[in-house]
Parts: C-alpha cells; structure tokens; sequence
C-alpha cells in the first residue's frame, strides 16, 4: 500500500500545452494507400521476414518472427498484399534505412483467426511467448518487450502503470485512460498476475484529473491492493525511475531495472496491448498517438503501424509556417528528417513546429557555474561539471562524476541562462566514450591475437629444438655405449664390488636404528591392557620382529 | 537540425545579472540617504568603465562584443567595486580598479564565468595594497552634498570630511587600550554597527533575501557566511568581552551583509556544490574574522574571499553529493 509520495529531486515545469488535444477524442487514422511496416522494432532486435512479395496477409497475421530474446513478432497492422519486403527511411534523427515490408491495403481490414489465452489454463512460459508472439513491447517510448519485463520470478512486489506522461503536447496516454480504463485495468492485472506482484499502483499526473477519475471507476469495487495515485505535475515525473521514485521512495541506480528491486513499471498503453492480446487474441498493429502543435486540428487518433507521418501529420491540418516535424516531445523527441517515414510502436506524439513555437535557440554563452543545471537534474549530477569535461574531452572523469547516469531527460538545457545546449555535450561524450570503448576492445582483441601468434610461433620453435636435441643426445649415447662395451667390462666389476661393502654396512646401521627407535616409541593402545589382549599383542610383537629380522637379512643380500 | 530539448526556460545571464542590480537597489538607496548622492555618481563612474574596458578586450580578443557587453555582469562588477570602495577616494583609483577587474581579473582568465577569483574583490585588493592610505579614507557619517563629492574624488583636499569606518575606529579604540564597550559607545557608532552603515547593510540583506526568493542564490552561502562569523565572532566576545566586539557587531559592521549576498554567492568564483558551498562561506567568514582582529587589515573580506577562491576546485571535487541511486556508496 502507497502511504504517501516521495520527491525525486529537480525537475522543471515547462509549459504543457496539453489543453490543445487533451479535448479530442481518440478517432481511428484513415487507412493509408501503403503501409510500410519495420522489422526493426528496437535498436536492439530486428524481427526474421517470413513473407514474400505478392503475398496476401490479413490482419494480425504475422510477417515477422522474433529472431532472439530481446525480439518479438510483426504483424500485419491490415489486411492486403505484400508489395515489397525493402530498406525503406525509419523514423529516426539519422534517416537510416531498415528492412521494411510494404503492405498495400485491401481496404476489408480482415482480422486474421483470434483466440484468447485462458490463464487458467496455460503455464506462465505460454502467457509470456503469447505476448512476444503478439508483437508486445513497451509504449512508453523505449520499444522494450514486454515479456521480458513480465517475467515473474524476481520476486516483484509492486506493479506500477505508469500513465505520469509528463513531456508537454502529448495526451495519447491521458486519452487512452479516459476512454479505455477498463482495458488497461485488465491488463494491469494480467501483468500483476504474470510477475507475481502483490500490488498494482497507477502513477498519473495531477493535471490529467479526467484520467484518475476514469482509472478509479475502473477499479472500484476490485479486490485486490490497486491504487490509482494522482503524482505531483514535475517533468520527468514519469521517467521510469523518478515514477518508482515518487511512489515507492525506491531509488534505481543507472545499469540496474525496477526488478531488481521488486517494482515493474509498464506503460498504461502497454497494459492496454497486452489486454488485447490476452482476452481478445489481438496483435499489436496500431497505437494511439497525438498530433499537435502548429496545427489548426489537433487530436489523438488510433494509428495503425506503418502508416507514414506524413498521412498522420495532414490528420491535423498543419499551419501554413510549419517547418520542422517533432517525433515524440519536445523534451526527448527529435526532429525528423524527412516525413515519409513509417509511425512504429514508439511513436506517441508528432508535433508541427514553427519558428514562432520553437524558436530557435539563442547563441551560447560560457557557463557562470550558477547551478540552475544541478538544480534541475532528476538524476541529481553536476550538469556544469559534465559540460566542462565533456568540453575538455576529459571523459575519465566525466564518466568519474556519472555521465552515464544522466538520462538525457533534457532539464539542464532547459533551465540554463547561458542557453549551454548541455545533452548535446553529453550525448557526444556518451558517443566518444562508446566509440572509445569499442576500438579498444577491437585493439585488445587484435593484440591478443597477435600475442598469441607470437607465443604459438616461439612455442613450435621450442618444441622443434628440444625433440632435435633430444635426438642428437639419443645418438650419442648410443654411440658411446657401442664404444665402451668391449674393453672396460673387467675394470667395472671390481670397483662395483669395493662400493658394495660400503654400502652394506651403511645399510645395517640403518636398521639397527630403526629398530631401536621402533622399540622405544609403544603405541598408546597398548597401555590399560587385558592378559589375554597383552598376549595377543606379546605374539603379534613377537611375529613382526621375526618377519623384520627375516627382512633385514632378505633386504642387504638384494643390493647384489 | 537540432537535437532535443526544443524548449527552454525564458531566461538569460542578462536575466540573472539584472535581477542581482534590481537587488542591490534598496542598500544603494540607504546610502544615499545616509551619506549623499555621492555614491551616485562612483556606480556611473565605475559602470562607464566597465563597460568601456569589457567592449574593448572583447574586440582585442575577437569575441562578440553585443552579446557579452549587454550580459550586464560587467556592470555588476562594477557596482560592487563602487559600493565595497570608499565613496571619497580619487575618481581615477575607482577607475583603474573596474578597468583591472574587467581586464586583468576576468578576461585574461577567459572572460565570463572563467576567473577563478572573484573580480571585485581581486580589485579591492590590488587597491589597499597598491593606494592604501587613500583605500582608507571613508566619509564621516553623515550627508555629503554632490559639490563637495565631486571636488574630492576631483582630487581635492579630503581630511577634513573622513572619519573611520566602525571597523577601523575598533581597531585603532582598541590599540590605545579602550575597552570595547567604551569605543562603542563614541559617536560614529550606531545601534549595532557603524552609524550609518547599519542601515545600508539591512538594505543588502533586503535585496539579498530578494534573490534567494528569485532562485538567483541560495541560501547556503549567505547563512554560512553569516552562521560561521556570528559563532566565531561570538566564541571571543564571550572569551574576552572587554577586548572582542560582539557578533551582532561583526555582522552589522564591515561588509559582513554585503558579502553575505553579493560577494561570497559569485557563482563563476565560489563554490557550486551544497555541502561545498558551506564550507566556503564559512571559510570566508572564519579568514576574515582572523584579518579583522589579528591581521593588518581593518576588513578582511576581500582577501578571505580570494583566499577561499583559492580552494575551490579542492572544496568542489571533495563536496561532489551523491546522485540518483547511488545513496548507499
């Protein structure tokens, strides 16, 4: 149970601008001509294509299977044919192209064959191959898959669903809350079921009251510990670690995850997807996402994945001074660099943006150490100390003083009167570091390697001059025996002789020693004895004295 | 293109250093009631050649002139030069101070934000060292009208007007081998410190609680300051009252509110993190107690602070606080 709130320290209160979309209501995206669905759906896996050019595929059908543990399955967001399976520009600040399959719509939207998963009836294992096999993975941003994260067994206690969304123009989730509760609520308590938690804790942000009332009819009348628990309004309150922060007062350290630390965090959407997925056999093809910003129709609308931003951004009707697109917020999204990009599971909020909107930033100033930036930092860094290394290229120390644990959450920029694009500085030493590292692995390696080809090329040296050696030194003794043989055999034999009188009486001496000693040292069990033990010991006694002696006299005649 | 945030707080240096002349504003109007419109005309003086000096290294050094010219903190420099220094002194002392601050102190070093001594009071101390009989002649208390002002920092005839500061008569009160109380109680002296300068330091501690309320400080560094030479002050006075002056007094005297809020809080020269903010202020507290009462010196603030300048990469490197998730290390 939640007894009261825990600050996480920083963070600032920009503007939100929420009140542009919060008011509409979620509408399903018109079908686009194409969709062209990524393979990649994270930076860390990409799916294995099992479809082919003219194909037909239905909705929900799957198109990509998981490739390794960190993978989970495509599917088809529609129904239609596969017109292409090509590299195609993701949505992404660099433009690169990923392998893409291009579906062109039929226009039915024909589900392919759903079924639930009873949980009563499958084992956990099932539960969690479902949700891969559903295309589950987070949709809070970070794409990672859910069921990974919902794996009981780390001894999780607190469930929390994080619906916090703090970063400014985005309201996906705040609708998302107020018009499918019930789907969410469901889902958080599959996901309770499959970690094993004890509790289930809804964080959202106080100014998404809407949202909380929802969340709370949702559950009223649940049995169980849920709680729906109204978070200050603090950007990044719903950063996964300030949210376990503020609710639980548990601290995550950079490198370590909630469930280390017996608390799982998912998104409210993500909860509603595995609803879906569960109760209703439905893959993961579509996600609510807001479009705003410089735009005359903001809104929120049900998107299938795939569909290309530029499609989604003329849902909003963009202002004629728009001149940049904004995917995500404006805290930690990026700038697309180009539109005809697919929308994918991470995308929740594209933005138009005017120079009257954001304006541009003002020149860099030099750093007056003033600490605005460590005010402001959720992760409570020196942002100013970092910038001074970052800038020296001193990385040792700016990973000394936990570069690493900054999450690039954007607050330090934010607040600094020099307008220091600080997270720029971070991200290139981040980067330097990175490339860094990998060269010297790459050295290491290619040292190793000649090292060890060193070592091998002295070892089979070695090797060849011992077994020569040792061939050379064979035939010399031999060569020698041949010569001693003849002339020196008579000579031998007396010498032997003189030697072996020596050694004889050595030999005695010896055992005489023994002898005594062996007399003088009794075993302690002998002590305390019956007659009838004692004789038995006296004969024994007197049977190894005898064999002794017979030894002593069949041991020095052997030295012959 | 440009990476995120895309937003950003509506704020400048020019901002910072605004809100820090705005907070000067009341002790500069006290002064003005207590001692004249003299000190009027020293801040234009000396903001003129701040200005002056800071456009001029910034064309040498090829910077932008505009952009670091209007950031104001030149001209914050140079208020605190007018108000540390005494109002009387020849107009061309004043001048050559700001000008050295600006270009000796803070450009040579790399311009804003890079001196690691603070400008005024690195000033201040090249002038007590290099002029200091005139760095000691300090008005009598009372209104001086702006005829007599400019005739004597004209260079005219001064040892009629100057009396000593509170500080300075202690010292001398003291030599002679009066007791405290008794020197005290002498005419220049008011209800806790200097007469006069009593209420120019509440008019500080206005402006100073002014910026704490603004975040432009926080209250780290004036409470230490204040905290450290109330107690040290306070440990002699109950020692030895008859020859130590109360804390009340070191707090009223001097610059004690002065540097509480607007010299030991420089951010670019002082200490950034909490717990090293501290022991800087109290560093400084506890050096000028020392100059006050067994050093040469009347006032010890200028050369506590740069002492304490001094250790400020050791006292930030050592005083790093523990960030998110590693409390426990």
């Amino acid at each position: 149970m939640i007894a009261g709130l825990f600050r996480f320290k920083g963070g600032i209160k920009p503007d939100t601008h929420k009140n542009a979309s919060a008011g509409a209501p979620i509408q399903a995206a018109p079908m686009p001509a194409r969709l062209v669905v990524p393979l990649l759906q994270s930076p860390r896996a990409t799916a294995r294509c099992i479809v082919e050019p003219g194909q037909k595929v239905l909705k929900g059908e799957r198109i990509g299977l998981p490739d390794g543990p960190l993978s989970t399955a495509v599917h088809a967001p529609t129904s239609g044919t596969v017109v292409d399976v090509a590299p195609h520009a993701m949505a992404h600040p660099s433009g690169l192209e990923t392998p893409c399959v291009v579906i062109e719509p039929d226009g039915e939207d024909r589900w392919v064959e759903r079924r639930p998963l009873d949980l009563d009836s499958t084992g956990p294992t099932e539960a969690l191959d479902w949700l891969r096999d559903h295309g589950i993975v987070g949709l809070g941003g970070a794409t990672f898959p859910s069921h990974i994260k919902a794996r009981a067994g780390a001894g999780i206690e607190t469930l929390i669903l994080n619906g916090a969304e703090c970063e400014p123009w985005i309201t996906c989730d705040d609708r998302l809350m107020r018009e499918r509760a019930d789907g969410i609520v469901a889902g958080a308590l599959i996901l309770k079921r499959l970690t094993g938690a004890r509790e289930i804790v809804f964080g959202v942000e106080d100014n998404k009251p809407q949202a909380i009332e929802a969340l709370r009819a949702a559950i009223h009348g649940l049995a169980g510990d849920i709680t729906v628990i109204p978070v200050p309004s603090l950007y990044p309150a719903g950063g996964e670690k300030q949210l376990i922060r503020v609710l639980t007062g548990i601290e995550i350290p950079h490198g370590k995850l909630g469930g280390d630390f017996g608390v799982q965090c998912f998104n409210v959407g993500t909860a509603y997807a595995v609803h879906r997925a569960i109760a209703h056999g439905e893959a993961l093809v579509s996600r609510v996402m807001t479009v705003t910003g410089n735009v005359e129709k903001p809104g929120n609308f049900e998107v299938l994945i795939g569909t290309p931003v530029e499609d989604l951004l003329a849902l909003g009707k963009p202002k004629a001074d728009t001149d940049r697109v904004l995917m995500g917020g404006p805290m930690m999204g990026f700038e697309l660099p180009r539109l005809d990009v697919p929308a994918t599971k991470a995308t929740n909020c594209l933005i138009a943006a005017s120079p009257a909107l954001f304006p541009p930033p003002p020149p860099e100033m030099n750093c007056i150490r003033c600490g605005a930036c460590a005010r402001a930092c959720p992760a409570e860094l020196q942002p100013f100390e970092l910038y001074w290394f970052s800038r020296a290229k001193n990385f040792g120390k700016a990973q000394e003083y936990h570069l690493f644990d900054c999450i690039e959450c954007g607050c330090c920029s934010y607040v600094c009167p020099s307008q220091i694009r600080l997270v720029d500085y971070f991200r290139f030493a981040k980067g330097e570091i990175w490339a860094r590292e990998r060269e010297k692995s790459a050295a290491d390696a290619a040292r190793e390697r000649f090292e060890f080809r060193n070592e091998r090329q002295a070892r089979e040296k070695r090797e060849k001059a011992e077994k020569l050696a040792a061939k050379a030194a064979a035939t010399k003794a031999k060569l020698a025996a041949q010569a001693a043989e003849a002339p020196a055999a008579t000579e031998a034999a007396t010498e032997a002789a003189s030697a072996d009188d020596a050694k004889r009486a050595l030999i005695a001496a010896a055992l005489e020693r023994a002898r005594a000693q062996k007399a003088e040292v009794l075993p302690k069990n002998t002590d305390n004895l019956t007659p009838e033990q004692a004789a038995q010991v006296a004969e024994a006694d007197a049977r190894r004295a005898a064999k002794a002696e017979q030894n002593a006299a069949t041991d020095a005649p052997e030295s012959h | 293109m440009l990476t995120s945030p895309f937003v950003r707080q509506p704020t400048s240096v020019q901002q910072v250093m605004f809100t820090v002349l705005v907070a000067l504003l009341p002790a500069i109007g006290l002064y003005v009631w207590q001692f004249g419109p003299g000190i009027v005309v020293n801040i234009a003086l000396a903001t003129l050649a701040a200005v002056a000096a800071e456009a001029a290294i910034l064309k040498l050094r090829k910077k932008p002139v505009g952009l670091y010219v209007s950031d104001l903190s030149a001209v914050v420099t140079a208020w605190l030069i007018a108000l540390t220094f005494p109002t009387i002194l020849p107009a061309w002392i004043l001048i050559l101070a700001t000008v050295l601050s600006i270009v000796a102190v803070k450009h040579l070093y790399g311009g804003l934000g890079q001196n690691p001594f603070n400008p005024a009071m690195a000033a201040y101390c090249l002038m007590i060292v290099a002029y200091p009989s005139a760095m000691s002649q300090w008005p009598a208390a009372g209104w001086m009208d702006l005829g007599t002002h400019l005739q004597l920092i004209g260079g005219g005839s001064i040892d009629a007007m100057t009396g000593a500061t509170p500080l300075d008569a202690l010292r001398t009160g003291l030599h002679t081998g009066s007791p405290v109380g008794d020197i005290l109680a002498r005419d220049s002296f008011g209800l806790a410190g200097g007469r006069g300068w009593e209420w120019i330091g509440l008019g500080y501690l206005a402006g100073g609680l002014f910026l704490i309320q603004r975040r432009v400080i926080t209250w780290h560094l004036p409470t230490a300051f204040l905290a450290a030479l109330a107690v040290i002050a306070g440990l002699f006075w109950m020692a030895n009252p008859a020859h130590y002056a109360s804390p009340l007094f070191h707090l009223a005297s001097g610059g004690s509110l002065l540097a509480a809020f607007f010299i030991v809080t420089d951010p670019v020269s002082g200490a950034t993190t909490p717990r090293g903010k501290l022991l800087f202020a109290a560093g400084v507290a506890l050096i000028t107690y020392l100059i006050r009462n067994f050093g040469a010196y009347p006032d010890g603030i200028a050369f506590a602070v740069l002492l304490m300048n001094l250790c400020v990469p050791l006292i930030d490197m050592k005083t790093q606080p523990r960030v998110f998730g590693h409390k426990g290390e």
